[in-house]
């Protein structure tokens, strides 16, 4: 039943439903335990609601500046120091779901793209320039500018790695 | 369509896909926490850096979704008093290890490819881990 709910109106909604769902048996139930638990929820998205505005406008702007069609161009047979750069930017700069990229990516490495470029490409869609005024208000610059320094460097290790074993 | 409308529907789309699980996953770790005595945590996580390090790795691997929701989770984990390390690993392998789109990964780009991929990105997701918290140290 639930996987057809999944099928129907998406994971999303059937995960949100399923959670609200607890919340009225607990609010039967456990009186404490519900307002308890919805003041905590209340103090987290008070918390992050601006930063959540912000993030989404972000995205509005990747979507209009990046497209896969500029990935194809970029990226279509460079597997040097130009690529792996472009390959990290793109990675970072890329939008939408990860698998959303597969086809693409498939066909670019039927075409002969090298696969350490790939897996750059997919290590730094880690990287979200959108995501980091969230990731700046739960756990500071310092975190942000050191943990991202480290993703791209490994990206890169990974691109290594990746093209050596396979 | 031109490309603001096009930027536009698809960020209606990541905003109509995002919202319904970033609501649910707020209301479900008020939930968790309300119900669980904040020292459960601490049997899981021993406060030993590798061993933290590759748990949180472990449970950001199995994870899916926006990046937002281990930002949400992490967080909650740090005020549990969970080491930092195990925070940095979990939110770390959440995006760069996919257990969920793994067979899609695998079809489109090679078994091969994708195993080596996610493999690497979790043994990743430790080191950065641990260098991340000795860097921090010195900040």
């Amino acid at each position: 039943m639930i996987k057809k709910m999944i099928v129907k109106i998406g994971f999303g909604r059937v995960f949100l439903i399923l959670v609200l769902s607890l919340y009225l048996l607990t609010f039967i139930f456990s009186r404490s335990l519900f307002f308890e638990s919805v003041l905590r929820s209340k103090n987290v998205l008070g918390d992050i609601i601006l930063v959540l505005i912000l993030v989404f406008v972000l995205t509005f702007f990747a979507n209009l500046w990046f497209t896969n069609k500029k990935t194809d161009k970029i990226l279509k047979g460079r597997a040097n120091f130009v690529g792996y750069i472009s390959a990290v930017f793109l990675g970072i700069l890329s939008t939408g779901p990860i698998y959303m990229w597969y086809p693409l990516l498939s066909e670019l490495k039927e075409e002969g793209l090298d696969t350490s470029l790939i897996a750059i490409f997919l290590y730094n869609r880690a990287v979200k320039i959108p995501l980091m005024p969230m990731i700046m208000f739960y756990f500071g610059l310092p975190f942000l500018l050191v943990s991202t320094f480290f993703m791209i460097i490994f990206s890169i290790l990974n691109g290594y790695f990746v093209a050596k074993f396979t | 369509m031109t490309n603001y409308n096009l930027a536009l529907k698809n960020t209606y789309n990541n905003l109509k896909n995002t919202l319904p699980v970033l609501f649910g996953t707020i209301l479900l770790i008020a939930f968790v926490i309300s119900v669980v005595p904040a020292d459960l945590y601490s049997k899981f996580f021993t406060g030993n850096s590798i061993i933290d390090s590759f748990l949180g790795a472990l449970f950001g691997s199995a994870a899916a979704g926006n990046p937002i929701n281990s930002y949400i989770i992490g967080s909650e984990l740090l005020e549990q008093k969970v080491s930092l390390v195990a925070v940095i690993a979990f939110i770390i392998s959440w995006v760069t290890v996919g257990i969920v789109q793994f067979p899609a990964e695998a079809l489109l780009l090679g078994k091969k490819f994708a195993i080596v991929r996610n493999l690497f990105s979790f043994i990743s997701a430790i080191v950065i881990s641990i260098l991340t918290v000795l860097i921090l140290r010195f900040l």
